[in-house]
C-alpha cells in the first residue's frame, strides 16, 4: 500500500492526513484524561471492589479495541485502495462468499464468549452477601442529600460524609426516601439505584440494594447521585471518609458528646437561636433539643468539607450564605431562607446576628484541633487526600495476591493497621 | 414521459387541489414523506439548538448561563425531539417516500391512513413544544423515571405534556407501522418477492413491526402513568404499594426495540449507499436480511441492560449480560459484510457515499462501547455518566444520522430531479465527521473520570473542565455543518444540476421511474426477474415499463378527514390538562365524529 502511495491522486492524501490527525487527537485526549488529579476518576480504584471492574473491564476493552483495529484497519485499507480509477474494469459482481460470512459470524462469536465468561462470573462474585463482620450502612437518598445511618452504632445519623474503615468491609444497604437516587462513590467502586421503598408491606418485603466493599486506602472519596432525580440532581454529593480504625472511634465518640460552645460566646449564642427557632424543626444536632428528622442530621456539620451536600466549602461565611438564601446556592432546595419559604415552610424571619450567631455555631461543631480524629484522615490533609492519591496508611496495606476476587471475603486484619 | 393530458386521463388532483390546501388534503406517499421529513428537519434544529444551550451551559463547572431548572428542561426536551420529533419521523420519511418506488408500488396500502399518522404526529410535536410556551417543558429527562414524574414529586404540568405527548405521537407511528407492514406484504410489483427487495425496504419492514410491537408497550405505560397523575391510580407509586420499577420495566421494554427502530433504518440506508458507489451488489445479501430480523427479533430481550444499576439480582444481570452480547453478533455480520461489498469495488466518494463510510466508522465505535456497557459489572461504573452519553450518541448521531445524511444525498435527485451540491455537501461531511468525534469522544473520558449525565453543572474539583469545553466547541462546529446542510438543500433544490432518472446508475427499482416521480409513480408497474433490476438482464424494460404512459389508474383523491380526525385525537389528549374529567370525551366525541366521517367518505 505504501509503495502505491506516489500514484495517488490528492485528494486520498488529504483523506490520510485528516484521518491522522483526527488519530492524534484522540490519543491527545487519552493523555489529557488520564493525567491531572481527578477524585472521582474510575481509573483509580481503592477498593479491592473497584480493582474487580476494572480488570474485568481491561479484559472487554482490549478484546474490542482488537474489533476496532480489524473495521477500522480493514476500511481504510478499502478507502485507499479501493478508489474509482478512470479507466479501469467494472469489479466482478461478487455475491457473497459462504466460508468468510461463516468465519466472520465465529470471530465474533468467539470473542464475545472470551468477554461474557469473566463477566458473568464477577456479576455473581460481586453480589454475594456482606461477611458477618461487616461495617454496616443504611443510606437513605434524599432530594438532594444523603442520609447515613449506622444501626451497629445506637443508629447514629450522619449526612453527605459517610465514615468508613480502612480495611473493614462495608456493606451499604441503601433505600430512598423519595425519588430513585443512585448511590456512586467512583473510587470506591460501581454505582447502584437507591430505591424508594413499598412501605405497605412491611419490614419483611423491604427492597434494599446492597453494596459492599472494602475500602483499601485511607483519603477523602468525593462522588453524587447517578440517577436524575429532579431539580438538584447535579448538586447531590457525597463523600466517602475513609479512616483508621483509630480516627472512626474518634469520630463515633466526638459524635455522642458533642462539644458545647464555651459559655457567653457568639457559638452558644448560635445554639440557643437555632433551639428556639424553625431550625429544629428538620434538623438533629447530637446533645441539643434539636430533634427534627425532615433535613440532614447536622451533628459535626462544622467538620465536613462541604456544605448542602457539595453546594459550598464548609466556612462560617458559606452557613452564613445557605441560612441566609439557600436558594441563591441551589435553586430548588427544600430549605427556607431568611426571607423566602420553601417545601411549603414559612420564612425563617431570622435576623443578620441570629445568622451569623448560627454560623459560628454550626461551625463550632467538630472535633476541635488537635485532638484525635480532627483530621479525620491520617493519611494527609482532607484537602490533598480529596485532590491526590492517598499514600497508603502502611506499606503492604494493598490486597494480597491469595485473596478471593470478592471484596467482602478478605478479612479486615489483611489490610494492615496504622 | 406523461403528457398532461395523460395525467388528466390518470386522475390526479381530480379535484382541482393546489398549493397550501393540497398539501393539507394530500394522501400521496411521495408530499407525505416530504411533510415529514421538513418537519423532522425543523425539529432536528431545534433539538439541535437545545443541545446547543446545553453545551454552553457545560462549557466550564459551576456555571450559570442557564438556570437548573431551564436546563433540566432542555436536555429532557433534546431527548424527546431528537428521539420522538426527529429519529423516528426522519425514517419514516424517508419510509414514505422510497418504499413504495422500490418495491413498485402506486402508494401505501392505507393512503388515508398514512395522512392521518403524519397529522398525529405533528400535532403530538405541536403539543409537546407547546409547553416551552407556558415555561412548563417536560423536566424528567426523556425516559422519565416514576416515581419523580409522578404529581406529587412533578406537581406542575411539565410531565403532564410528556405523558400525554408521547401517547399522541405513540398514535402515529403504531399506524404508520401497520400501514408499512401491509404495503410491504400486499403491494410489491409482479415478481418482487422478499428476498428480492432491497435491503432498505427489508428494514423499513423490520423496523415497522418494532413499531407495531413496541409503541403499545410504551402506550400501556404511559397510561398508568397519566391514570396516576390525574385519577390518583397508584401504578408507580410506592407510598400505595404501587412500583417505580416497573415504569422502568415497561419504558426499556418499549426503549430497546426502540433504539433498533432508530438505527435499522440508517442500516438500511448504508446498505443501499454502499454497493451503489462500490458499483458492486451487497456482498451476503440473505445474511444482511437475516441478521436485520435478527437483531430486530434479539432486541426484545435486553432491555433491563439498561437497568444494571436498579439490582434486578445475579441472574437478570447475567441473562441481560449474555443477550446484550450476542446481538452484537449479527451487528457485526453487518459491518463485515458492508466491508466486504467496498473490497474489491470501485469506491465513488459522494457526499452520500462519504456520510455512509462515515457512518461505518462511528457506528463501529458505538457498537464497541456498547459490548462494553454490556460487561454489566464494570457498567455500573459507566451507566449514567457522560460514557453513555458517549455511546448513544455514536450509535444515533453516528449512526442514525450520519446515515440519514447519507440517504437524503442519496434520494434528494430522485425526489426533486435536481443534484446536490457536491462541494457543499462535503464541507457539510467533514464539519460534520469532525465536529461530531470533538463533541463526543471525550465524553468517554469525561465518564470515567466521573461526571454523572443530566447534571446541570459539574465541580471544578473534578477536573474535567478542558474536556468539556473541547466538547462545546465540537458541537458548535456540528451546528454550523447543520447550517450548511440546510442551505444545501435549499439551493439545490433551486438551482441544482438536472439528476435524470439514475444519476448514481443504482440497481433499484425507485431509480427506474423519472425523478422526480410521478403522482402514480409507474406509468406500467415494472416485472422483476432479479434482485438488481437496473443492472441486470431486462433492465431496459423495466425502464420502460416505469416511465411508459401511463392508462387510466385510479389514485385515491385527497381527503380533509386525516387533519381533522388528527386534531380530535390530539384535543381530547390535549384536554386533560384542564384536570376536569369530562372534558377529553368532548375530544373524543369530534374524534368519533371524524372517524365516522373518514370511514365512510367515498375514496372513488
Amino acid at each position: 500500500m505504501f509503495v502505491r502511495e506516489r500514484e495517488l491522486p490528492r485528494g486520498r492524501g488529504l483523506a490520510r492526513k485528516a484521518a491522522v490527525a483526527l488519530a492524534g487527537l484522540w490519543v491527545a485526549l487519552a493523555l489529557a484524561g488520564c493525567s491531572g488529579p481527578h477524585p472521582q476518576s474510575t481509573f483509580r480504584p481503592v477498593s479491592h471492589y473497584a480493582s474487580t471492574l476494572n480488570a474485568l473491564f481491561a479484559n472487554t476493552f482490549w478484546w474490542t479495541m482488537l474489533v476496532l483495529a480489524v473495521v477500522w484497519g480493514v476500511l481504510l485499507i478499502v478507502i485507499i485502495r479501493f478508489r474509482e480509477r478512470p479507466g479501469a474494469e467494472p469489479p466482478r459482481h461478487v455475491h457473497g462468499n459462504t466460508t468468510m460470512e461463516i468465519l466472520w459470524t465465529i470471530g465474533p462469536a468467539l470473542i464475545v464468549a472470551f468477554i461474557a465468561v469473566p463477566t458473568v462470573r464477577t456479576i455473581f462474585q460481586t453480589q454475594s452477601a456482606a461477611p458477618r463482620d461487616a461495617l454496616v450502612v443504611e443510606v437513605i437518598g434524599h432530594q438532594w442529600w444523603w442520609e447515613f445511618r449506622y444501626p451497629q452504632y445506637g443508629g447514629i445519623a450522619t449526612a453527605n460524609e459517610v465514615h468508613l474503615i480502612q480495611g473493614r468491609p462495608v456493606d451499604f444497604v441503601m433505600h430512598s426516601a423519595d425519588v430513585v437516587h443512585s448511590f456512586w462513590l467512583p473510587r470506591l467502586g460501581g454505582k447502584r439505584d437507591v430505591n424508594p421503598q413499598p412501605e405497605t408491606v412491611g419490614n419483611t418485603a423491604k427492597r434494599v440494594n446492597h453494596i459492599v466493599l472494602t475500602p483499601d486506602s485511607i483519603g477523602v472519596y468525593p462522588g453524587q447521585c447517578a440517577e436524575y432525580c429532579g431539580t438538584e440532581h447535579a448538586v447531590m454529593r457525597v463523600r466517602g471518609v475513609v479512616q483508621t480504625a483509630a480516627d472512626f472511634n474518634a469520630w463515633l465518640q466526638a459524635y455522642n458528646t458533642p462539644p458545647a460552645p464555651p459559655a457567653g460566646s457568639v457559638a452558644a449564642q448560635g445554639k440557643q437561636v437555632f433551639e428556639t427557632h424553625m431550625c429544629l424543626a428538620c434538623h438533629t444536632i447530637q446533645g441539643t433539643s434539636a430533634r427534627g428528622v425532615i433535613g440532614p442530621n447536622l451533628t459535626l456539620v462544622g467538620g465536613r468539607q462541604t456544605i448542602g451536600a457539595g453546594a459550598l466549602p464548609t466556612s462560617e461565611a458559606s452557613f452564613q450564605r445557605w441560612i441566609t438564601h439557600p436558594q441563591g446556592v441551589k435553586p430548588g432546595v427544600l430549605m427556607p431562607g431568611i426571607q423566602e419559604g420553601a417545601a411549603g415552610m414559612p420564612p425563617t424571619g431570622l435576623t443578620g446576628a441570629q445568622v451569623q450567631q448560627i454560623a459560628a455555631y454550626l461551625g463550632s461543631l467538630r472535633i476541635p484541633a488537635g485532638q484525635p480524629g480532627a483530621n479525620p484522615v491520617a493519611g494527609g490533609t482532607p484537602a490533598a487526600a480529596t485532590m491526590a492519591p492517598p499514600a497508603p496508611a502502611v506499606p503492604g496495606a494493598g490486597l494480597p495476591a491469595a485473596a478471593t476476587s470478592h471484596d467482602s471475603m478478605k478479612s479486615p486484619t489483611t489490610s494492615g493497621k496504622p | 414521459m406523461a403528457t398532461a393530458e395523460a395525467e388528466i386521463q390518470a386522475g390526479y388532483h381530480p379535484h382541482g387541489r393546489t398549493g397550501l390546501w393540497d398539501w393539507i388534503t394530500t394522501v400521496d406517499h411521495k408530499k407525505i414523506g416530504l411533510l415529514y421529513g421538513a418537519t423532522s428537519i425543523i425539529f432536528l434544529l431545534l433539538g439541535g439548538l437545545e443541545a446547543l444551550t446545553i453545551r454552553t451551559q457545560l462549557i466550564r463547572p459551576d456555571n450559570h448561563f442557564i438556570t437548573a431548572e431551564a436546563y433540566n428542561q432542555f436536555f429532557t426536551m433534546h431527548g424527546l425531539t431528537m428521539v420522538f420529533l426527529m429519529g423516528m419521523p426522519i425514517a419514516v420519511a424517508l419510509f414514505n417516500y422510497i418504499v413504495p418506488l422500490q418495491i413498485g408500488a402506486r402508494d401505501v396500502a392505507f393512503p388515508r391512513l398514512n395522512a392521518l399518522s403524519y397529522w398525529i404526529f405533528l400535532c403530538g410535536g405541536l403539543f409537546l413544544y407547546s409547553s416551552f410556551v407556558i415555561g412548563a417543558a417536560p423536566n424528567g429527562g426523556w425516559f422519565g423515571y416514576a416515581n419523580l414524574s409522578e404529581r406529587p414529586f412533578s406537581p406542575g404540568p411539565n410531565m403532564d405534556f410528556y405523558s400525554l405527548g408521547l401517547q399522541i405521537l405513540g398514535i402515529a407511528s403504531i399506524m404508520g407501522g401497520v400501514n408499512f407492514v401491509t404495503t410491504i406484504i400486499q403491494l410489491r410489483a409482479p415478481g418482487m418477492r422478499l428476498m428480492r427487495m432491497p435491503l432498505f425496504t427489508w428494514m423499513a419492514f423490520v423496523t415497522s413491526f418494532l413499531l407495531i410491537t413496541a409503541l403499545p408497550v410504551l402506550a400501556v405505560a404511559l397510561f398508568f402513568l397519566t391514570f396516576d397523575r390525574f385519577w390518583g391510580t397508584n401504578f408507580y407509586m410506592p407510598a400505595a404499594g404501587g412500583d417505580p420499577i416497573l415504569w422502568q420495566h415497561l419504558f426499556w421494554m418499549f426503549g430497546h426495540p426502540e433504539v433498533y427502530i432508530l438505527i435499522l433504518p440508517a442500516f438500511g440506508i448504508v446498505s443501499e449507499v454502499i454497493p451503489t458507489f462500490s458499483r458492486k451488489p451487497l456482498f451476503g445479501y440473505a445474511v444482511m436480511v437475516y441478521s436485520g430480523s435478527l437483531i430486530g427479533l434479539i432486541g426484545w430481550g435486553v432491555w433491563a441492560h439498561h437497568m444494571f444499576a436498579t439490582g434486578l439480582g445475579p441472574i437478570a444481570d447475567a441473562f441481560f449480560t449474555i443477550s446484550t452480547m450476542i446481538i452484537a453478533i449479527p451487528t457485526g455480520v453487518k459491518i463485515f459484510n458492508w466491508l466486504a461489498t467496498m473490497w474489491g469495488g470501485q469506491l465513488k466518494f459522494t457526499t452520500a457515499m462519504l456520510f455512509s463510510v462515515g457512518m461505518i466508522a462511528a457506528f463501529t465505535l458505538g457498537g464497541i462501547s456498547g459490548v462494553m456497557h454490556a460487561t454489566s459489572p464494570h457498567d455500573l461504573q459507566q451507566t449514567d455518566t457522560y460514557f453513555v452519553v458517549a455511546h448513544f450518541h455514536y450509535v444515533l448521531v453516528g449512526g442514525t444520522i450520519m446515515g440519514v445524511f447519507s440517504g437524503s444525498y442519496y434520494w434528494f435527485p430522485k425526489i426533486t430531479g435536481k443534484l446536490m451540491n457536491e462541494t457543499l455537501g462535503k464541507w457539510h461531511f467533514w464539519l460534520w465527521f469532525v465536529g461530531m468525534n470533538l463533541t463526543f469522544f471525550p465524553m468517554h473520558f469525561v465518564g470515567l473520570l466521573g461526571m454523572p449525565r443530566r447534571t446541570y453543572t459539574y465541580s471544578a474539583e473534578l477536573n474535567v473542565g478542558a474536556l468539556n469545553a473541547l466538547e462545546t466547541v465540537g458541537s458548535y462546529i456540528m451546528g454550523v455543518a447543520a447550517i450548511l446542510y440546510i442551505w444545501n438543500l435549499v439551493r439545490s433544490y433551486r438551482k441544482g444540476e438536472p439528476a435524470g432518472h439514475n444519476p448514481w446508475n443504482a440497481s433499484s427499482l425507485e431509480w427506474a421511474t423519472t425523478s422526480p416521480p410521478p403522482e402514480y409513480n409507474f406509468g406500467r408497474v415494472p416485472t422483476v426477474r432479479n434482485r438488481e433490476p437496473l443492472w441486470l438482464e431486462g433492465k431496459e424494460q423495466v425502464i420502460a415499463d416505469a416511465q411508459a404512459a401511463p392508462g387510466y389508474i385510479h389514485m385515491p383523491p385527497p381527503s380533509y378527514w386525516p387533519i381533522l380526525t388528527a386534531i380530535g385525537i390530539a384535543t381530547t389528549f390535549a384536554l386533560f390538562m384542564t384536570h376536569v374529567w369530562w372534558a377529553p370525551l368532548i375530544g373524543l366525541a369530534a374524534t368519533a365524529l371524524c372517524v365516522m366521517n373518514f370511514a365512510f367518505e367515498s375514496t372513488t
